[in-house]
């Protein structure tokens, strides 16, 4: 606890400003206190031996029963963690490097300082001042923390800042190295290492919250924050030697470029599909995958089906509209909406219709099937329920806007969401049991796990509600709108964004875990399979990510945007595409 | 319902009536047991707490709020529990006025965000998520405890039940343990303590870690003035066993085993928590010592 004062000093006649830094002696014990203020003269002492233009001037130094006293030149500027704040964002490359270097020549010149090298210990952006010329100074030495007990309870030293072995006692050049490392971190990124458990930078990749900073000076960060000392740099002069030949790099970002759109072509021709069979429209559905035979809709009009092994045409069911959806497979019969306002049940063994059921707006839900009844959603803003056998309306529910989002029933409940923003609760009577509102509409669809209903919305929020409240456990916010129904697998959410992003959220601390970024809209249903994510996108590609770290496994391009989602079944993947091919590719 | 069903066949085997000798055949035993052994766990939250300032210290800093309800309804049963407990410190009694403006700033925001309206005649949900409730409740409690207790500061280790669902939001080391029906303890809260990220980065080994002369030293807490992050965590409440809530002053002290024993081996709840104390005061008590300790319904029957 301390508090730097701007005073003057009386003792000359003309106007002389300074700072006094007014340090608490805490200590109960007299032993322990006089100790600290033996510390703090001996410390001061050397202070007052050290000029450089960086540095605050020394003039004086007292204590006064537990209180000290330190008197310095006052430093007109502010400083970094003030500049953050108010800036909001990360501060870009060039400036960076330009202060780091400068924070390496005054380092170098207290490192190397005869007799003893002078250890700052407490480098930090607030420590850091600007002033009106742009110029670095250093304030604050880590004298004040001799005044800190290391008792329960007493933080210790700048947490985020310092490195592993100054909890240890040990001061070396090493310990300013680490933390101007951590510093140029949290510059870069903007994520307050204060917040976040010690010695987690390596979690946090620079590039990952600010994509535009170079390899080179995320290099430099990195060996800074190396956890051992001796896999840091030597010395603050090696540091900045690096400093400045990262500046000096230019035209590196084009070569990058080059190297990875040469892996992507090469990872594209390996990736060959095993079969591709061709609509005569745009397909925007998902496949499903029911005993060997593949079912999916195309804009044509029609529900096919195909030999899943080879992509044989089986047979073919011709709607009066596009078919846009999932189809539901249940014993020998698949049910589809279409956007002929229909829903239609065709046997699988010969494409025969069985009945068809008219709603009274366009279908862009998926039927879920349980206890003998068919539940979809339909742009006449009804979710309706059908007999299986018959086709007949067992109830319907009129949820007040249109229902693109598909129903999903768990326990006996069934979960949906509507155009409107809500997202709802019903039990097998149609009465209401929960009603949750999304500040736009929710056209994805529900997601359950662990008695918890993972949704998206248009208002860029992935929700996580309890399925058996619908009150809001947790929000996390895209950076734009989304369709995208989430998947899960164990502690982790997955869902896209029209922001591009593919996301992998924590279920339990909803933060998140990576997101990868994309050229185009994801507004298809990513799918967990085997230690992987495969999900499609508006710029026609499939992609497969490792799903612990989000790293790109391989991506297949199509000719077309893709809107539907994948199905993946004994190790193979099957799409469509609006280039109006449905492709079946290795997982 | 079921509780009528057990209050019968209590009466059957204490007197039968005369005529249930024709008319019924003789209860099983086993059915009897079962239904007995149901009783004894009903589907409310039980839960036993205590506190001691322990033996070495002079003043108590630690505090604790319990608050066990349940609303029953048509078909529903909803079980609602919310524990917290704060471990202060700082001199000058800086220290338990940490601990308690934390607990009164967390119970008021979170009774006025989330149990009013849920126990409320027209239960609209909230505005704020759960997680983002019990944030703002710490960052309050935050600031009320700058403002109020100059230098205190304290832990905060809060769990929400409300039916399936559990919120625990925390900062320091008190912590929280899943105990399954077998008596393993699981922490599912990670103490902010350097001693314990050291070990995660496998620097120090756990033995290290129990003598270790920072053991003691947290990275986060609240009323330190530092910018901090709670750790807050949602997940569906354990199907059976035990949630312990505690102070350091319990788990630093008292072995796992033991403590598992005895949680095991007790009737009740606050038989168990009352053990608990008693085995933290007779290995030295040194530190204040809280515990909350909550039986789980079986959700499996």
């Amino acid at each position: 606890m301390g508090a730097v004062y701007r005073a003057q000093d009386l003792r000359f006649s003309v106007s002389k400003v300074v700072a006094v830094k007014e340090m608490i002696n805490q200590a109960s014990d007299p032993e322990i206190r006089s100790t600290i203020v033996d510390n703090f003269e001996r410390e001061a002492n050397i202070l007052a031996t050290v000029n450089h233009p960086a540095i605050p001037t020394i003039y004086d130094f007292f204590t006064l029963g537990t209180r000290s006293y330190l008197v310095m030149e006052f430093i007109h500027g502010k400083n970094m963690e003030a500049m953050l704040q108010e800036r909001g964002a990360p501060f870009p490359e060039e400036k960076v490097i330009t202060w780091a270097v400068s924070v390496c020549d005054v380092l170098d010149y207290l490192h190397t300082h005869d007799p003893e090298p002078i250890i700052f210990r407490d480098i930090k952006p607030a420590n850091i001042l600007i002033d009106k010329d742009d110029r670095v100074n250093l304030v604050d030495f880590g004298i004040a923390k001799t005044f800190q007990s290391g008792t329960k309870g007493t933080m210790i030293g700048t947490e985020g800042y310092s490195p592993p072995e100054q909890y240890r006692g040990e001061a070396s050049p090493k310990v300013d190295i680490y933390a101007l490392g951590a510093t140029l971190h949290h510059l870069l990124t903007n994520k307050d290492p204060r917040t976040e458990p010690p010695f987690t930078f390596d979690e946090r990749p620079i590039k990952e919250f600010n994509p535009k900073i170079s390899t080179s000076l995320e290099t430099i960060v990195n060996t800074a924050l190396q956890y051992n000392p001796q896999d840091r740099f030597d010395s603050a002069s090696t540091m900045k030697k690096a400093l400045i030949g990262a500046a000096q790099q230019t035209g590196m970002l084009t070569e990058d470029l080059s190297v990875s759109q040469a892996t992507q072509f090469f990872q594209d021709q390996t990736h060959a599909p095993l079969w591709t069979f061709t609509t005569e429209d745009e397909i925007r559905g998902t496949p499903t995958y029911h005993d060997g035979v593949l079912y999916i809709g195309s804009y044509d009009h029609n529900l096919y089906a195909l030999n899943a092994s080879n992509g044989e045409f089986v047979w073919k069911y011709p709607a009066d509209g596009g078919v846009v959806t999932k189809p539901a497979v249940h014993e020998t019969k698949v049910y589809f909406g279409s956007t002929d306002q229909y829903v239609y049940c065709v046997s699988t063994r010969n494409g025969k219709m069985v009945w068809k059921q008219s709603t009274e707006g366009a279908i862009y839900s998926s039927p879920y099937i349980a206890e003998g009844h068919l539940f979809i959603g339909s742009d006449d803003e009804y979710l309706h329920v059908l007999n299986i056998l018959t086709g007949r309306e067992a109830w319907r529910t009129n949820l007040g806007s249109r229902v693109r989002s598909s129903p999903l029933i768990v326990n006996d409940k069934i979960y949906i969401g509507n155009e409107g923003g809500d997202i709802q609760c019903y039990d097998f009577s149609g009465n209401i049991k929960w009603r949750t509102s999304a500040k736009r509409a929710v056209m994805a669809s529900p997601h359950h796990k662990d008695n918890m209903i993972y949704i998206t919305s248009l208002d860029s929020v992935l929700y996580a509600i309890d399925a058996n409240s619908g009150w809001v456990v947790w929000r996390f916010r895209m950076d734009s709108g989304s369709i995208s129904t989430p998947d899960t697998n164990e502690n982790h959410v997955y869902a896209g964004s029209t922001d591009g992003k593919l996301y992998c959220i924590n279920s339990k601390s909803s933060k998140k875990v990576w997101d990868y970024q994309t050229d185009n809209q994801v507004n298809s249903s990513p799918v967990y399979y085997k230690g992987a994510l495969y999900f499609t996108n508006a710029d026609g590609f499939i992609y497969s990510l490792d799903a612990q770290n989000g790293r790109l496994r391989w991506k297949y391009a199509t000719k077309g945007p893709i809107t539907g989602s994948p199905q993946i079944i004994n190790d193979v993947l099957y799409v469509g595409s609006t280039d109006h091919n449905i492709y079946a590719l290795p997982a | 319902m079921f509780k009528k069903i057990i209050n019968k066949l209590k009466d059957f085997t204490k007197e039968p009536p005369k005529q249930a000798e024709q008319e019924t055949s003789p209860l099983d035993e086993e059915l009897v047991q079962a239904a007995r052994a149901k009783e004894r766990k009903p589907y409310q939250l039980n839960v036993g707490h205590g506190q001691s300032v322990g033996i070495q210290r002079d003043h108590n800093e630690d505090a604790f709020f319990t608050l066990t309800t349940m609303l029953a309804y048509n078909e529903t049963e909803l079980p609602i529990g919310f524990y917290i407990v704060a471990d202060g410190m700082g001199g000058h009694q800086n220290g338990e006025i940490a601990s308690e403006l934390a607990i009164r700033s967390i119970v008021e925001h979170v009774l006025h965000e989330i149990l009013t309206p849920l126990l409320s005649l027209n239960p609209q949900p909230q505005n704020s998520s759960f997680q983002e409730v019990f944030h703002t409740g710490i960052e309050q409690a935050n600031t009320e405890i700058v403002r109020n207790s100059f230098g205190g500061g304290t832990t905060v280790t809060s769990v929400l039940i409300i039916g399936e669902q559990m919120t625990i939001a925390h900062v320091g080391d008190s912590r929280v343990y899943a105990v399954d029906p077998t008596g393993v303890l699981e922490p599912l809260t990670r103490d902010h303590s350097l001693v314990k990220r050291l070990q995660e980065l496998g620097q120090i080994s756990s033995e290290e870690a129990a003598i270790h002369p920072q053991r003691n030293v947290l990275y986060r807490a609240l009323g330190q003035g530092e910018p901090f992050e709670p750790e807050i965590i949602s997940m569906k409440r354990p199907d059976e066993g035990h949630l312990l809530i505690c102070s350091d002053g319990l788990w630093n002290i008292v072995q796992e085993q033991k403590i598992s024993d005895i949680i095991l081996n007790s009737p009740s709840p606050q038989e168990a928590v009352s053990l608990l104390i008693d085995a933290a005061n007779q290995a030295g008590g040194p530190d204040n010592i809280s515990v909350i300790l909550v039986d789980l319904p079986d959700m499996k029957t």
